[in-house]
């Protein structure tokens, strides 16, 4: 494993959380409570540049390597797990058509994300559809040339604004992908209000009635809609997660750091009570963990290993719990202090939750990771048969 | 690569993920021997192994269903 950073890599992190401190951490409780993203904010981070991370250069984007990419979500997941989000469904939309889009698809519509213009969601969920994400009920017909959506999405974060949205829907009874544009006729969004956690996410449910799309903006081709679009596009929203509850764990620490350093209760700093460092000392060891592991998966995607989608689900599920760990550990120091919005570890602490959830939940992951593990038992075994094979040949 | 040195080294990584020997002609999807997940995982490991780029018009189960399949699939890639 290696895990140092480029002077690159270093001064573009500097760079993103200069960024995140100046401009989002000292709003990112009023957007929560307004649970809303103000349109000037996404712009000024469409500015950056940033929303087109993941895009090569040829198409407009930054060209970021997948560590420089993580180090952006840990900073935007420092501030605000809400605009991480942005990041992470508009990436995801990007990521997608990088991959599995037409040569027209990516000539049209990456540049445009890349610069912020247009902004994307996936629309993969629906309100009786959440795990068991193949079986989505919405149905897509081809019919003259086009195709008809028509069902339902919910918990489309950022869905109340994107302007693009991939939709996975059942065609021909096998899940695809296709291309939907708010503007499409039948097509509506309503706000949801009111969640525990990502309240400036600006989720919403999405209403396809009948809607007539274009036949090129199937993504991929029929059937291929939820095991390589989607996956494609789930391994890169979980590997924005896993960072970004990296930058969680990192602002709960700081937090924690900097209030038990000030705060004093029986006559001396809360720094001093052993029973306040049990829980520092956790969250700095699972933050190191964390960072260890979301550095792997990095450098498995700049190589393209297929371990890859294994490291991400592993890093993804380790840095969420341990971001709820942490978060759940800063409110319990912080006290009533920590349960008041005068805090952010408040918002933390509903937003890791989200993040235990969102992109696969931890159970899924823990699924896919045991299963692994059996693979990797059946590969040990297979070599200690061959070997013993091999001795009694020799 | 020749199709014998193609099929060893698909053999290994199908190794991974199936614990019984398979027929050359037999559908790893239709068989239930393997899942979505393993169907990105195929992808990339064609891609890094092979160094070719599977894309959109590849997208065919043919390519992929089975052993024999996925040989002539990178056949054609590295031809």
């Amino acid at each position: 494993m290696e895990f140092s950073l480029t002077p690159e890599q270093r001064r573009s992190r500097d760079l993103f959380r200069s960024f995140a401190s100046e401009e989002i951490a000292p709003h990112a409780d009023q957007y929560d409570r307004d649970e809303q993203m103000p349109e000037s904010v996404i712009k000024k981070f469409a500015a950056t540049g940033w929303l087109g991370a993941v895009v090569p250069k040829e198409h407009g984007g930054q060209g970021m390597d997948a560590l420089t990419f993580g180090l952006l979500c840990e900073e935007i997941g420092r501030v605000s797990a809400s605009l991480l989000s942005l990041l992470t469904v508009h990436g995801m939309v990007c990521q997608a058509l990088l991959k599995w889009g037409t040569a027209e698809q990516r000539a049209v519509w990456l540049p445009r994300l890349a610069s912020g213009a247009t902004i994307g969601a996936f629309g993969l969920t629906e309100p009786d559809i959440g795990s068991d994400a193949k079986s989505v009920q919405s149905t897509a017909v081809h019919a003259d040339g086009s195709y008809l959506i028509t069902g339902g999405k919910k918990w489309i974060s950022f869905g109340q604004v994107a302007d693009l949205f991939l939709i996975i829907a059942q065609c021909e009874g096998r899940p695809s992908a296709f291309l939907v544009q708010r503007d499409t006729p039948g097509f509506a969004s309503q706000a949801i209000s009111g969640l525990l956690g990502f309240r400036s996410a600006m989720l919403a449910r999405l209403i396809l009635k009948n809607c007539r799309i274009p036949e090129e903006n199937l993504v991929g081709r029929i059937g291929f809609g939820f095991s390589h679009v989607a996956g494609t596009a789930l391994d890169h929203g979980r590997y924005c997660v896993a960072w970004g509850c990296l930058g969680l764990i990192e602002a709960c620490l700081s937090a924690c750091l900097s209030y038990t350093s000030e705060r004093k209760q029986f006559g001396a700093p809360l720094r001093g009570h052993q029973l306040i460092q049990q829980m520092i000392a956790d969250m700095i060891t699972n933050s190191k963990a964390a960072r260890l592991l979301c550095h792997h998966a990095g450098n498995m995607k700049d190589k393209g290993d297929p371990a890859l989608i294994m490291e991400t689900s592993t890093a993804k599920y380790f840095a969420s719990r341990a971001a709820m760990q942490a978060a759940s550990d800063a409110v319990q120091i912080h006290g009533a202090n920590g349960c008041s919005s005068d805090y952010p570890v408040q918002r933390c602490f509903r937003d890791a939750k989200i993040m235990e959830i969102i992109e696969g939940s931890n159970q899924i992951q823990q699924i896919i990771i045991a299963k692994n593990g059996y693979q990797q038992l059946i590969m040990e075994r297979r070599k200690g048969r061959q070997g013993r094979n091999d001795a009694a040949d020799a | 690569m020749n199709a014998e040195a193609i099929r060893e080294t698909v053999t290994s990584f199908l190794a991974q993920f199936i614990n019984v020997d398979v027929d050359d002609d037999e559908d790893l999807f239709a068989s239930g021997l393997v899942n979505s997940l393993f169907a990105m995982q195929l992808v990339l490991f064609v891609e890094k192994e092979f160094a070719v780029k599977v894309e959109n018009e590849d997208l065919d189960y043919d390519n992929f269903r089975t052993m024999n399949a996925i040989v002539g699939f990178i056949q054609r890639k590295t031809a």
